[in-house]
């Protein structure tokens, strides 16, 4: 009896309870709504001024960049994850939490040590001259601050999905006469593809979000390095505010599919 | 296949889980591993299979040296403790994978899948994936993968260890009788003595990574060659006697013992049904419990200077009339194995 009792909530508990419930609410989605609502007031400015070539521009920008970075990522997340889990090696502790390093910096340090290696007087600067491009103030420099803030999350997740499922079922292959890239193909991708799709959806949200790093780095030169995130900014400044209202929304709407989808994923696994 | 293993080493950390073993397995026998836990027979059938490199030793199979031949160039059949059933794929799929990367045709593929799962009792549960079949099934589907390429060896490491124990005498009946079958040389690990009794054509018992006798179940229970074995296989009696004129003395009750001097301090290992008891006023011991353990009873007495002594006897044993708890008890030690104590 007592422990049915217990199970009710009382008042007190159901304050508590509310007002958890009421703080969480009010601060996610009061932004939000101020958006939406923003947006909705200057609809047609927004659309106006969203439909110039800068914004396409800087939606474009930012896609493509979010679809190299998913790519590399996706190889080199798989790899290293890989290697950090699988294999035992000198230095491989230290190579792992140095993994987490761009999780940890401020993504501003991240664009000036770009543009420390690769400006005026940068170390790297007469390799990238000899190559015939540059990175400072130029797109690859923004694929390069992106590439490097959303480098942890495919190797995390999938390093995370590896440590999880072990190797035996890779032995298992072995003993029936798979071949290395066989075992990979049939065994070990079909196993890490949950991983492999979270750590995607988390480095699509970072890329499409980056800031600091893209702006240090970029400059945020319209119609050459400017971002989405880069556009609101630069809008903000011109005192553009429709067009930074609804670059913004479209930021969020963005985001609240790939959390649905995570959500979704999640659930799944 | 016949394999040789010769002083095979391999250490751990610092550790020697494999301490220079050395044995053959002649071609079509089927062999167990047998070992308390953690004694390094997991390691030694690994090394085997080539999943597992040894520091030092050399591993032949049919003659030739393997050492450097990849896992997947052996020929070798390997059954995982926890199955290692590949997970994303169907029961047919996993059965099918080793002849699919060894790029057998599609109509043989299906058509050895299909003997396969007939012969495992596996029929109609193709499609199923893994996690939607019982511990016995998931077994069974992983010893049809690791046969269905048919390889020259079959590794088993502790096949039925994650099976109840219904499950694993029916396992254990169908592994002896597919080996009578197909004749596949199979050395399986295991740390259930009855298990390796009840399959193996030969046992090699391993302990601390060392190998302590290698032998037919019968030569292991009636010559165990080490204390070690002989104390590992099957509850023992253990008892420190001195030697006299032939015989092992412990206290007033003595057997005959071969091969040990006059006067030396032997320890002897009598095994449960290697004692008689009978009722005896002046008998020198004394009866604590009587347990009826189904077709046998257990008996469990002490002897005067109270050291423990417990023997069985067969249900029904006319051995056993009048022996209750607080009987005196005469002991006659019908067969022990003597060793120098230390």
């Amino acid at each position: 009896m007592v422990e049915a009792k217990r199970r009710v909530p009382d008042a007190q508990a159901k304050l508590v309870f509310g007002g958890i419930v009421a703080y969480l609410s009010v601060l996610l989605l009061v932004p939000l709504a101020a958006l939406v609502l923003a947006v909705v007031r200057h609809f047609g400015d927004v659309v106006e001024q969203l439909t110039s070539g800068e914004a396409f521009h800087a939606m474009g920008l930012t896609l493509v960049v979010a679809a190299i970075c998913i790519t590399l990522n996706g190889v080199f997340g798989i790899a290293g994850a890989l290697v950090l889990v699988r294999q035992r090696f000198f230095g491989r502790r230290f190579l792992d939490a140095l993994v987490d390093l761009p999780l940890a910096l401020s993504p501003v340090m991240t664009g000036l040590a770009f543009l420390i290696l690769f400006g005026r007087s940068g170390a790297l600067r007469p390799v990238v001259d000899l190559l015939g491009f540059s990175v400072a103030f130029a797109w690859p420099g923004v694929l390069l601050a992106t590439l490097f803030v959303t480098l942890p999350f495919t190797l995390r997740e999938v390093a995370l999905v590896l440590e999880e499922v072990g190797d035996h079922e890779e032995q298992a292959a072995a003993t029936l006469g798979a071949s290395a890239w066989q075992t990979f193909r049939r065994v070990t991708l079909p196993n890490i593809y949950s991983g492999l799709s979270i750590g995607t959806t988390l480095t699509l949200a970072r890329a499409l979000g980056e800031f600091g790093a893209v702006l240090v780095v970029g400059g945020g030169i319209a119609n050459k390095t400017e971002t989405a995130t880069t556009f609101i900014h630069t809008a903000v400044e011109e005192r553009q505010e429709p067009a930074a209202f609804g670059m913004a929304l479209i930021l969020a709407a963005a985001a609240i599919a790939l959390l649905l989808f995570l959500q979704n994923r999640k659930a799944k696994v | 296949m016949s394999i040789q293993v010769r002083n095979l080493v391999k250490s751990y950390g610092g550790h020697r889980v494999v301490d220079d073993v050395t044995f053959d397995v002649a071609a079509g026998e089927l062999v167990a591993l047998l070992g308390p836990s953690g004694g390094g027979k997991s390691t030694i059938l690994r090394i085997i299979a080539g999943l597992d490199s040894a520091d030092q030793g050399e591993v032949w199979l049919d003659g030739n040296r393997v050492d450097h031949v990849h896992p997947r160039d052996r020929q070798v059949g390997f059954v995982f403790q926890h199955y290692a059933l590949f997970r994303h794929m169907t029961v047919a799929q996993n059965v099918a994978f080793g002849l699919d990367v060894q790029g057998e045709s599609k109509d043989s593929q299906d058509e050895r899948v299909k003997t396969l799962l007939q012969v495992m009792g596996l029929q109609g549960l193709g499609d199923r994936m893994p996690t939607q079949l019982s511990g016995g099934q998931r077994q069974r589907v992983a010893l049809a993968r690791a046969l269905a390429p048919r390889p020259k060896l079959l590794l088993l490491d502790e096949p039925f260890g994650a099976v109840d124990a219904k499950v694993r005498e029916e396992l254990r009946r169908w592994l002896r009788k597919l080996h009578d079958e197909v004749h596949t040389t199979s050395i399986f690990v295991t740390h259930d003595q009855e298990e390796a009794f009840a399959i193996a054509d030969r046992v090699l018992i391993i302990q601390k990574g060392g190998l302590e006798q290698a032998a037919s179940p019968t030569q292991v229970l009636d010559e165990p060659a080490t204390e070690f074995v002989a104390r590992f296989v099957g509850e023992v009696n253990v008892f420190d006697g001195v030697v006299k004129g032939g015989h092992a003395w412990i206290g007033s009750i003595e057997t005959p013992v071969n091969g040990h001097a006059e006067g030396t301090k032997v320890r002897l290992i009598v095994r449960a049904y290697d004692l008689k008891f009978w009722v005896d006023p002046q008998g020198p011991a004394k009866v604590n419990r009587v347990l009826p353990l189904g077709d046998r009873v257990r008996v469990e007495a002490e002897l005067l200077d109270g050291a423990p002594i417990f023997a069985q006897f067969p249900r029904r044993s006319s051995l056993l009339h009048g022996i209750e708890p607080g009987s005196r008890i005469a002991v006659e030690v019908t067969h022990a194995r003597a060793w120098a104590a230390e």
